[in-house]
């Protein structure tokens, strides 16, 4: 019935696809976490009245994030061109993506680890600091697990704008389900790998979205 | 165990140097509990941070157990701090521990073994009063619940001083008494120095045994709790003890009846300790000419003593007034004559 439906799929590159686009995804997901993270915690711990405040350190990492985060994916993609084929050695293939999906989720992701940080009483930090806690402790083992929730809704909604992103990668030769609905489907007029490939991105998209919301609320205990 | 010299604690800002704490001397001895009382603004938040290093004092010195918290940094410090402990108005527990793991945080900063760490967390919640509730999130306590878990937490690694941040503001009146009879408790079985900031002379009046009352960043005041509450000097000492020896319906029902009753004088007598005890209005009536009328009577307890307050309506002729009032004063007992304001 499914061929009928959908004549001109052919499930074994489906298929194939789809795994890229879950490794390009899974990748730069792992990536983005835990330099998000890294941006994201010197971000706050830089701010005014932190733990290590400077302003100066703190404006440069904020201009950086702004400036990676207002580019547009796709022109970020051709701007580091050069970049991923002085690293990645080519410019085709799944590899040749992660750069750019990096690049870009990193810094937005930042800010919502930012953000997620923030909101940590300040008073649980300042007893955890009458305890006699270094700054690693504080981080260890108040900054992270205290915002833990927000840290995996952020990195869920990051995950699925990344599945986007692959997508959009896909159409300058990146492979992945883009990739096969753009030469497959749309070149060809073939509309029914247009759909068939939009379907299973909204399936991996719903998936992301709720394995994100059961880890969210199993940690939450406020 | 505690010396503050000299300390002064200046903020800058645009708007210009703000005094937060102005030139405060304070000693503190061994295993007393000592209050600061001060309304907010008052600089007795920035006080008790001066004490385990939270902040640090623009001039002076702060010593608390042989260290001078206002010098060393780094290591040490924070060695210092783990003598130091600290429990707050809003509790800060971690949400995402639970109770024992919550207890077992400032012995994992301190290094200890799991084993041994957990056989302290068990005692701990013992002394606490918490059994059963070891494996809760802060989310499904009480607030009277979560102090009691801050205040495990703070004796975990054997402190020698505890510091208490307004300890008992959000608590609920009840609730209130039962924190403190655990901090008094704590104190007399673990003879730990306690040093409390406050608004509420209630708690001042109930566990302390020393006061220091700060208004606009100096300590304006400072005595043993009973001498401030019979004597009290400033107007801002006076206030704070009405808190509690004079409520707001006392205050009501004087002015009331100092409208309505021209004749005679509405006098506030104040007894301390052992003057308390002496037949003083049967005395009154038998020697002086004069209808003696009890208006409102008050005995609060304090850690050193107690001490009473009594409202009467004295009726009579002028001069065998006056004779009254000057025998109670020669009974020891404060006279105040209350007139409208």
């Amino acid at each position: 019935m499914l061929n009928g439906l959908f004549p001109n799929v052919k499930w074994d590159k489906m298929w194939e696809a789809t795994v890229e686009t879950l490794y390009m995804t899974g990748v730069s997901v792992v990536a983005t976490f835990i330099l998000g993270l890294i941006l994201g915690l010197l971000l706050f711990l830089t701010a005014k009245g932190n733990i290590w405040e400077n302003a100066f350190v703190n404006k440069i990492i904020s201009s950086i994030v702004n400036i990676f985060r207002s580019i547009p994916f796709i022109i970020l993609i051709v701007l580091l061109i050069p970049f991923t084929k002085s690293i990645m050695g080519t410019m085709i293939g799944e590899n040749a993506a992660l750069p750019a999906l990096i690049i870009g989720s990193a810094p937005f992701y930042a800010r919502m680890v930012e953000i997620g940080l923030r909101e940590i009483d300040k008073g649980v930090i300042e007893a955890a600091k009458s305890m006699g806690a270094k700054t690693s402790t504080i981080i260890w083992k108040v900054l992270l697990p205290e915002s833990m929730p927000a840290l995996i809704s952020g990195i869920t909604v990051t995950a699925i704008a990344l599945v986007g992103y692959t997508a959009m990668a896909g159409v300058i030769g990146a492979g992945g389900l883009g990739n096969l609905a753009y030469l497959e489907g749309f070149q060809r007029s073939r509309n029914d790998v247009v759909l068939m490939a939009t379907i299973i991105i909204l399936i991996i998209v719903f998936i992301l979205q709720f394995i994100g919301d059961v880890i969210t609320n199993k940690l939450d205990k406020r | 165990m505690i010396s503050i010299k000299n300390v002064k604690k200046i903020y800058s800002s645009k708007s210009g140097n703000v005094m937060a704490v102005d030139n405060v001397n304070i000693e503190i001895k061994d295993g007393e509990i000592f209050g600061v009382i001060g309304y907010s603004g008052a600089g007795k938040s920035t006080l008790i941070r001066m004490l385990n290093g939270l902040e640090l004092p623009t001039e002076g010195t702060v010593t608390v157990a042989d260290k001078i918290v206002s010098k060393i940094k780094g290591s040490e410090l924070r060695k210092a701090r783990q003598e130091i402990s600290m429990i707050f108005q809003h509790f800060n527990l971690l949400w995402s521990r639970t109770v024992r793991e919550n207890i077992a945080f400032p012995l994992e900063i301190a290094g200890i073994g799991k084993s041994q760490r957990m056989k302290r967390v068990d005692e701990l919640i013992k002394l606490v009063g918490l059994e059963g509730r070891e494996d809760s999130y802060p989310s499904q306590l009480s607030g009277g619940q979560k102090q009691r878990v801050g205040i495990a937490r703070a004796l975990a690694n054997n402190p020698k001083v505890l510091l208490c941040d307004e300890a008992t503001s959000a608590l609920d009146p009840q609730t209130t008494d039962s924190i403190l009879e655990l901090l008094v408790d704590i104190n007399k079985r673990l003879g730990l120095t306690i040093v409390l900031i406050t608004h509420e002379m209630h708690v001042i009046r109930k566990i302390c045994h020393r006061v220091a009352v700060m208004e606009g960043g100096k300590v304006v005041e400072l005595g043993p709790v009973l001498d401030v509450f019979k004597n009290p000097q400033e107007e801002i000492t006076k206030r704070f003890v009405q808190q509690v020896t004079e409520p707001e319906e006392t205050k009501e029902t004087i002015e009331h009846l100092l409208e309505h009753i021209p004749n005679g004088k509405v006098i506030q007598l104040g007894f301390v300790g052992e003057a308390a005890e002496q037949p003083l209005i049967t005395n009154l009536i038998r020697n002086f000419n004069v209808t003696v009328n009890i208006l409102q009577g008050k005995i609060s307890q304090t850690q050193n003593g107690s001490y009473g307050t009594l409202f009467i309506h004295l009726d009579g002729a002028d001069d065998e007034i006056t004779k009254a009032i000057d025998y109670i004063h020669s009974q020891q007992v404060g006279v105040e004559v209350m007139t409208n304001a």
